[in-house]
């Protein structure tokens, strides 16, 4: 193979480079002079969910782990016969998003889309799992 | 060496335009069906596959149909095959790419199609079909390129790389045999339900890819005075002429079981195929010219001096290609469907956006080998300059 | 807190048991292993449980295609099955039609089987047909991904929807048919929502699940209550269950045994 070091067009080239890189790092040099920072969503409880105090687990866990917890209630729901969670201090729920999760957090706009929106997620269970029961009811 | 590409004529880009352009169309059309779902298609609940996977199974064969040059050429020394053994290989990637857009167009949930390694099933033919078919195109990309790239500098390539061509050999048989397994493991599908189903996707394969090669090295000498060599061209077409008329005694055979036994369950699919069910029969005209085709390109192959005259052998060679599409890329998954298990005729007809997702991906297909045949063709002539 | 992430993850573990849950809340599990309670997963109290549900359908206590109906439109509708009749073409109105429980003749029921001089009823009531559930399913050998699967428990093959990568293998493995893919999005054909079900999404394939979700609170099929008791349901490895004692005492038969399924699902004729 024959081996090249010479660079042509060397004008052409480094000015595209460094269009290339300018047009890359917009977003970082534009929210450094103009931008200012977007305040992190807080979601919205409703006044059950206020009254209930406490989630299936505390709040903070909630918060970080909810994805993960959904996750292990669709395995066990689906894949097996288990339906009930017993948190760790006793208490049951029915491992069901639409008719345990929605049933306190019925306002899926204020308290699931603010931050699902805001992290840029974009989860597929309101594509079969009712989104809003009481609305429907 | 992927700056050979770049560098070609009007014409060149032009081609390259063209397919961009019924790529981007496909594309389009693809969208509406990753929108709305596969109800696009013309499939349903009796006949849930279609023209993609049809597509799919005839590429797999044109891909494994260039291990018949690459095994007379590494196994037995056989030096003519030399200068078309890498369009061979290239031939094979680009036809699995097309296998695998297919497939990819096929899924109904194509973005969790990762699904299939998140959760490894080995008793699932497609779980080994991923495997073979990936596993296949590297080794083509690899095999092919880096004994390209030896070419070029003069030099041999890699010692690692010989151990890859002899396992691509096998290699070659095992992806036929295992889109065949897809098939004829399935209990309740009659047409599909026979032993012989893998050896005739082979034989087809054998075939339908070189008499493919022929044409397409026939194009490269009209267009870039690339010469194949007479030599490997008649050795070709003699494979060709064994492969085909082993097709043809292999669906004798079939057709002998299901007609001398006489058991509705593997009859009623042939006689849907060839003479129309419950006054069914979008296919039977298809069939015939696919068996007529066939037929006459093995009389025709079977006569040295038609076979030694390059205008008639291309001829049969397209003969003998467009025979073998309808039989499998028609014929074989249709007629599998049909009558359904529970024995009712209800027909599959791709419909238009189908059609054009269909020729979208063989422009795809299309741009990887003239990509590939370009690169090709400029190695051999800065070696033969 | 970190207590208690510790106890949900050991939920985690216990699920993680199971077939194929995600090797990263294998690899979070591993971490587990705190002292206070953990939070469990169970069964509700009442749930129906069996070795090997099976069911015996009595096609004698059927007088009209209505009771048939009836049963179908029962099942369809706490399903969400969909219905595209209001709003599409027919041709596609039956291309993409759904189906868990429908009635077929009895020469396509059982193909194969054909009689020219059959008994009346049969000949003109036609027979419920629905997924087998198999005791060695072909569509569960098929899955790539082990989206459609038998349940260990309780031998009821059903669907993971949510891993279903929609190649529609499953459907060309059954020999039943029993199997219907969402060719687009179900949401318009559904008239009237059953929030105790989800509804399905386009791209996956769909069938029968023996109201899995009814069993585990307590409740028999849907089609066996609208059945009249036409229809029973019971485990087939009970001697002294329902379904062994009609087995006993009728003459029974099943669809295509030649192909070594082993289907679950019994007519009494």
């Amino acid at each position: 193979m024959s081996k090249q070091t010479q660079v042509y067009d060397k004008e052409i080239v480094f000015a595209g480079l460094a269009v290339f890189l300018i047009i890359v790092t917009f977003p970082f040099w534009y929210n450094l002079v103009l931008g200012k920072a977007a305040s992190a969503p807080v979601p919205e409880l409703t006044k059950e969910a206020k009254a209930a105090k406490t989630c299936v687990l505390p709040a903070a866990e909630m918060k970080s782990e909810h994805m993960r917890i959904l996750d292990v209630w669709r395995h066990s729901v689906v894949r097996q016969v288990k339906r009930v969670y017993t948190t760790p201090d006793g208490r049951d729920f029915e491992m069901s998003l639409t008719n345990s999760c929605l049933e306190c957090h019925y306002n899926k706009t204020e308290f699931c889309d603010k931050c699902h929106t805001y992290a840029s997620v974009d989860p597929y269970c309101w594509d079969c799992h009712i989104d809003n029961p009481k609305e429907i009811k | 060496m992927l700056e050979i590409a770049l560098q070609g004529s009007k014409k060149y880009y032009g081609w390259i335009g063209a397919l961009a352009a019924v790529i981007l169309v496909g594309f389009a059309f693809y969208l509406y069906q990753f929108t709305f779902g596969l109800g696009v298609t013309g499939m349903s609940r009796d006949v849930s596959w279609g023209f993609y996977i049809a597509q799919f199974t005839f590429l797999v064969g044109v891909a494994a149909g260039g291990v018949m040059l690459v095994l007379p050429y590494y196994l037995h020394n056989y030096k003519a095959f030399g200068k078309i053994t890498i369009l061979g290989e290239f031939l094979a990637v680009s036809a699995i790419s097309m296998c695998l857009m297919f497939i990819i167009a096929d899924l109904g949930q194509p973005m969790r199609a990762l699904n299939v390694i998140l959760y490894p099933t080995p008793g699932s033919m497609l779980f080994w079909d991923m495997i073979v078919l990936n596993g296949y195109l590297l080794l083509n990309i690899v095999i092919g390129w880096k004994v390209l790239e030896a070419e070029r500098s003069g030099s041999k390539p890699p010692s690692w790389i010989k151990p890859l061509i002899y396992l691509s050999i096998p290699w070659a048989f095992g992806i036929h045999t295992v889109t065949a397994y897809l098939y004829c493991g399935l209990p309740g599908r009659g047409f599909w339900l026979t032993a012989i189903l893998a050896p005739r996707f082979l034989a087809s394969a054998f075939a339908s890819g070189p008499a493919f090669l022929i044409l397409l090295t026939f194009i490269l000498r009209k267009t870039t005075k690339f010469d194949p060599g007479k030599e490997a061209i008649q050795t070709l077409s003699k494979i060709i002429t064994y492969a085909l008329i082993a097709n043809l005694f292999f669906f004798a055979c079939e057709v002998f079981v299901a007609l001398y036994s006489n058991i509705p369950e593997h009859i009623d699919h042939l006689k849907y195929l060839f003479f129309g069910l419950h006054g069914h029969g979008v296919l039977v005209p298809w069939m015939w010219t696919a068996m007529i085709l066939m037929v006459l390109a093995a009389i025709l192959l079977l006569n040295p001096a038609i076979r030694k005259n390059e205008t008639m052998l291309a001829f049969t060679c397209l003969i003998l290609f467009i025979g073998t599409w309808i039989d499998k890329g028609l014929g074989m998954i249709s007629g599998g469907f049909v009558p359904s298990p529970l024995h009712h005729v209800n027909e599959y007809v791709p419909t238009i956006p189908e059609l054009i997702i269909t020729v979208g991906i063989y422009a795809a297909g299309f741009l990887v080998l003239t990509i590939l045949y370009k690169i090709v063709i400029g190695v051999k002539k800065e070696v033969a300059a | 807190m970190e207590n208690s992430r510790r106890n949900f993850l050991k939920v985690a573990g216990v699920a993680a048991l199971g077939v194929g849950v995600k090797p990263a809340v294998n690899v979070l599990s591993a971490a587990g292993g705190g002292e206070t309670p953990a939070a469990k997963v169970a069964k509700h109290e009442n749930a129906l449980t069996a070795k090997k549900w099976a069911m015996v359908i009595d096609t004698r206590k059927f007088e009209s295609e209505g009771d048939l109906d009836k049963i179908i439109e029962a099942c369809h509708s706490i399903h969400n099955v969909p219905d595209f009749s209001e709003i599409d073409t027919p041709e596609r109105v039956k291309r993409h039609e759904i189906k868990w429980i429908w009635k077929e003749e009895y020469k396509h029921a059982f193909p194969g089987n054909e009689n020219e001089y059959l008994n009346d009823r049969l000949k003109y009531l036609p027979f419920l047909v629905l997924c087998n559930h198999c005791e060695d399913p072909p569509c569960v050998r098929a899955c790539p991904t082990q989206a459609t699967f038998k349940r260990e428990e309780d031998g009821i093959v059903l669907m993971d929807f949510h891993r279903c990568i929609g190649c529609r293998f499953c459907m060309a493995a059954c020999p039943y048919g029993s199997r219907s893919f969402n060719f687009r999005d179900p949401k318009p054909g559904i008239e009237k929502q059953n929030l105790d079900f989800p509804t399905r999404m386009k791209g996956v394939v769909e069938k029968c699940n023996f109201c899995a979700e009814r069993l585990a609170v307590g409740k028999k099929p849907k089609c066996v209550e609208a059945s009249n008791g036409a229809i029973a349901f019971g485990d087939l490895d009970d001697p002294n269950s329902e379904v062994r004692e009609l087995l006993r005492e009728n003459f029974t038969i099943r669809r295509k045994l030649s192909l070594g399924t082993g289907p679950v699902v019994y007519y009494i004729v």
